[in-house]
């Protein structure tokens, strides 16, 4: 009786102390001003129903073959910014292709490539300013191109030879550039997304008028630590905008087996918070979105979600064969139809922008960049064997001086299986 | 009497209730013992975490607390107290219930130059957060050559409390102390509580800070030196608890007092023990730890922990790696915790805990008493 009476009264002290946010909502007093819900006695009120809701409508502005639909939704960039996206757009392309061939030769050791994606990465970074923070999840590197890493530093950092800012520690195409405000990739799914908002918490604290992106795919959004992310953005009102590339596949698990509901876009009112769908394959419609949004993140302080919704027209990676789950004749309509770069082509040449001349003239010269970059990539010196030991200690402690003096010794004992004359 | 009747509710409730005279400076609760030492005040382990964090939000404007009931809750074992009144919801933010989504959040600030503490209501459930605290903050330097360090304090209660159950009471002390790129500290006393928090904090490393429950209401005394609101420990140096001759004790957290309490019985046994505290157990003071060996002969490391793959097994083998082995005149010996997930039961959890007696048994047989 006494501890039921003192649970009351912690209780009633917990009401007293607290700030009377939610007791309304919830409904514990009938005089509390009303900023909740309303009451019904009709449970179909109450009921947030499967049965009449349609799927939400994806957003574009070009036709599949690159025909502006509806020009006020034209978003009026300068002919060159168009055609700069088309130019770094070739360049994705041809260097996938490329590096795809490079680990199939046993030149590097794993690839992934962004083929059917690119309209993703380059419609969002143009329409973001240059030091946006970026946390992408590893088919992004369009991102990386449009800010001016350089194909030859992608070769690079593939090749993992002495240029590679990360010492050759991470695998290909884990690429990152503090200089172009892209965050080092993180290898686990989704570990990104609750560091995104955590990245802009430490914006608004600094009053910048900067925003956050994060990228992940659709399999990566199953992670609870996408769910973490999302629901700490809202509450802790950080401006970061979610990109998530619905690509239909999380290596062989398709979209209908990742989740129920009808994809991401709609979670954002879960969360709490605006949600778009577009149509990642078309770069301006993907622009005016990611335009749209940011606009709404730095204004509000408040994050954002963008579903794009694309496909994944290569494998996983090297280490996958998509033709083991995927249909094929499906692949080939996605690429006839809807390939980004063929339809971006058509909308520049329907405006005048582009012609065939152009188009043989930037395979070419593309080609060749990347030609010569995998040749000098190749040909360059792997970073120092010092490096194994680097970025842990200031001072090594006397255990790991040891290590590296018995690694020292093997490599000198066994030159023929540790040549060091290919590193620095 | 109404204060009276107030505190044995709030008991009765099992909310917990503080009515006592605080610093002006720092606000931390203080008790001047009547014949103590000029300057020296006793001061129990929560108040000394809640000073450290105290001056340090102080100090540097990039320092702030995040988790769960942090805030105007005072934080679910009270040692945020007060923080979040004197500085807002700017410096001390509550977030909702994910681990993961906390550490990362935490880790993502800290990306951005700031200076999170980043609190775990136990480390138990920082389980849900370790790909986080190792695969993003202790690796994070060195996988991007040195361009993005993580400036980060991971703290919260460790190991055993009181009739918590299994899930509640694992030692993470070895699987924190595992990994290169963190550093794990262990604090003791109220001293080490404070000057270890606020290094943990200035440091620009990810840092692991163990505490433990039971020592939160622990009361120690604080020299002037201590008191300062720039005091600060070296890591990477244990602290000779107290000094001897004849049996080297190395141990951490909790276990340092009871090692201390088997160290005067076996004192009347004409034992002479060195306990040595590690305080900090990566880096873990080797040094001081082989010249204790070189001078007593005898061994024992002690930890609450489960044995296999503990904290002593990697003190065995740095001796054995040493030049202190060959002054060794028997093996050491390991007091662990059982092998078991922690039981309930009030009387087997502390059954499953080394107990002053266990110490005192097992420096018998080693010492052949």
């Amino acid at each position: 009786m006494a501890a039921g009476a003192a649970r009351l009264v912690g209780r009633l002290g917990l009401l007293v102390g607290r700030r009377a946010r939610n007791y309304g909502r919830m409904g514990y007093s009938d005089s509390a001003p009303s900023r909740g819900p309303e009451y019904t006695t009709d449970l179909a009120e109450a009921t947030v129903s499967l049965t009449s809701k349609q799927p939400l409508p994806v957003y574009r502005v070009l036709s599949a073959g690159g025909e502006m639909l509806d020009p006020s939704q034209d978003p009026g960039l300068p002919g060159e910014t168009v055609v700069r996206m088309y130019e770094k757009m070739v360049g994705l392309c041809q260097v996938d292709q490329q590096l795809y061939k490079a680990q199939r030769m046993g030149l590097i050791s794993f690839y992934m490539t962004s083929y059917g994606e690119e309209a993703t990465h380059f419609g969002s970074a143009a329409a973001l300013h240059e030091k946006d923070m970026v946390y992408a999840q590893y088919r992004e590197p369009g991102v990386l191109l449009w800010r001016g890493f350089s194909l030859d530093q992608m070769v690079d950092q593939c090749f993992n030879n002495r240029h590679d800012l990360a010492h050759g520690r991470q695998m290909p195409v884990h690429y990152g550039s503090p200089e172009h405000y892209f965050q080092f990739i993180s290898s686990p799914l989704a570990t990104q997304m609750p560091q995104a908002p955590g990245y802009a918490h430490g914006l608004k604290q600094a009053g910048s008028d900067n925003c956050v992106i994060v990228y992940f795919g659709d399999g990566a959004a199953q992670e609870g630590d996408a769910h973490a992310a999302m629901n700490f953005a809202a509450t802790l009102k950080c401006p970061v905008i979610f990109f998530c590339r619905n690509n239909g596949y999380a290596i062989s698990t398709p979209v209908e087996e990742n989740y129920k509901g009808d994809g991401l876009a709609q979670r954002a009112l879960g969360y709490g918070m605006e949600g778009y769908r577009v149509d990642g394959n078309d770069v301006l419609a993907v622009y005016n979105v990611t335009k749209k949004a940011r606009e709404l993140v730095v204004d509000e302080g408040a994050p954002v979600l963008i579903e794009a919704m694309t496909y994944r027209l290569g494998s996983h990676s090297t280490s996958d064969d998509q033709t083991g789950y995927q249909d094929m004749s499906e692949v080939k309509d996605w690429r006839e139809r809807y390939f980004p770069r063929d339809r971006l082509r058509g909308y520049l040449q329907s405006q005048g922008l582009w012609d065939q001349e152009k188009e043989d003239e930037l395979v070419s010269v593309t080609n060749e960049t990347i030609r010569s970059a995998i040749k000098r990539a190749r040909a360059e010196k792997k970073p120092s064997l010092e490096h194994m030991f680097t970025d842990v200690y200031d001072v090594p402690p006397l255990r790991l001086r040891r290590q590296k003096e018995e690694v020292q010794a093997m490599v000198a004992k066994y030159p023929e299986h540790f040549p060091t004359a290919s590193h620095e | 009497m109404a204060l009276c009747a107030l505190r044995r509710l709030a008991r009765a409730s099992g909310t917990s209730v503080r009515f006592q005279r605080r610093c002006l400076v720092t606000g931390t609760a203080v008790r001047q013992v009547a014949g103590q030492e000029e300057g020296v005040v006793i001061m129990e382990v929560r108040d000394a975490l809640n000073t450290a964090m105290d001056e340090e939000l102080a100090n540097d404007d990039r320092v702030f607390l995040i988790g769960e009931e942090v805030a105007e809750y005072d934080g679910a074992y009270k040692i945020t107290r007060g923080l979040w009144k004197k500085w807002g919801d700017k410096r001390v933010v509550d977030t909702p219930i994910t681990e993961m989504g906390i550490a990362g959040v935490a880790v993502g600030a800290a990306m951005s130059g700031l200076r999170p503490i980043c609190e775990f209501m136990t480390f138990n459930f920082a389980m849900q957060a370790i790909d986080q605290i190792i695969n993003s903050a202790a690796k994070t330097y060195y996988m991007s050559a040195g361009e993005v360090p993580v400036p980060i304090v991971f703290r919260g209660p460790n190991g055993a409390s009181a009739g918590v159950a299994a899930q509640h009471s694992q030692d993470y002390s070895s699987w924190y102390s595992h990994c290169p790129g963190l550093k794990v500290l262990a604090p003791y006393s109220s001293e080490d509580a404070k000057g270890l928090l606020k290094a943990a904090v200035r440091d620009p490393n990810p840092v692991v800070f163990l505490e433990n429950e039971i020592m939160y209401g622990a009361k120690f005394p604080m020299s002037p030196e201590a008191m300062s609101p720039d005091f600060v420990l070296p890591i990477g140096q244990a602290k000779i608890e107290r000094a001897g001759d004849h049996l080297t004790i190395v141990t951490f957290s909790r276990m340092v007092g009871v090692a201390l309490e088997a160290a005067t019985e076996l004192e009347g046994r004409g034992v002479s023990c060195e306990v040595i505290n590690l305080r900090s157990l990566r880096p873990l003071d080797r040094h001081t730890i082989l010249e204790s060996v070189k001078k007593t002969h005898y061994v024992m490391s002690v930890e609450a922990g489960w044995p296999q793959c503990g904290v002593g097994s990697e003190v065995a083998a740095c001796i054995m790696e040493s030049e202190a082995f060959d002054y060794l005149d028997g093996p050491l010996l390991r007091v662990t915790g059982a092998d078991v997930p922690m039981p309930y039961a009030h009387n087997l959890e502390q059954l499953a805990i080394p107990q002053a007696s266990n110490i005192v048994d097992s420096a018998a047989r080693l010492l052949r008493l």
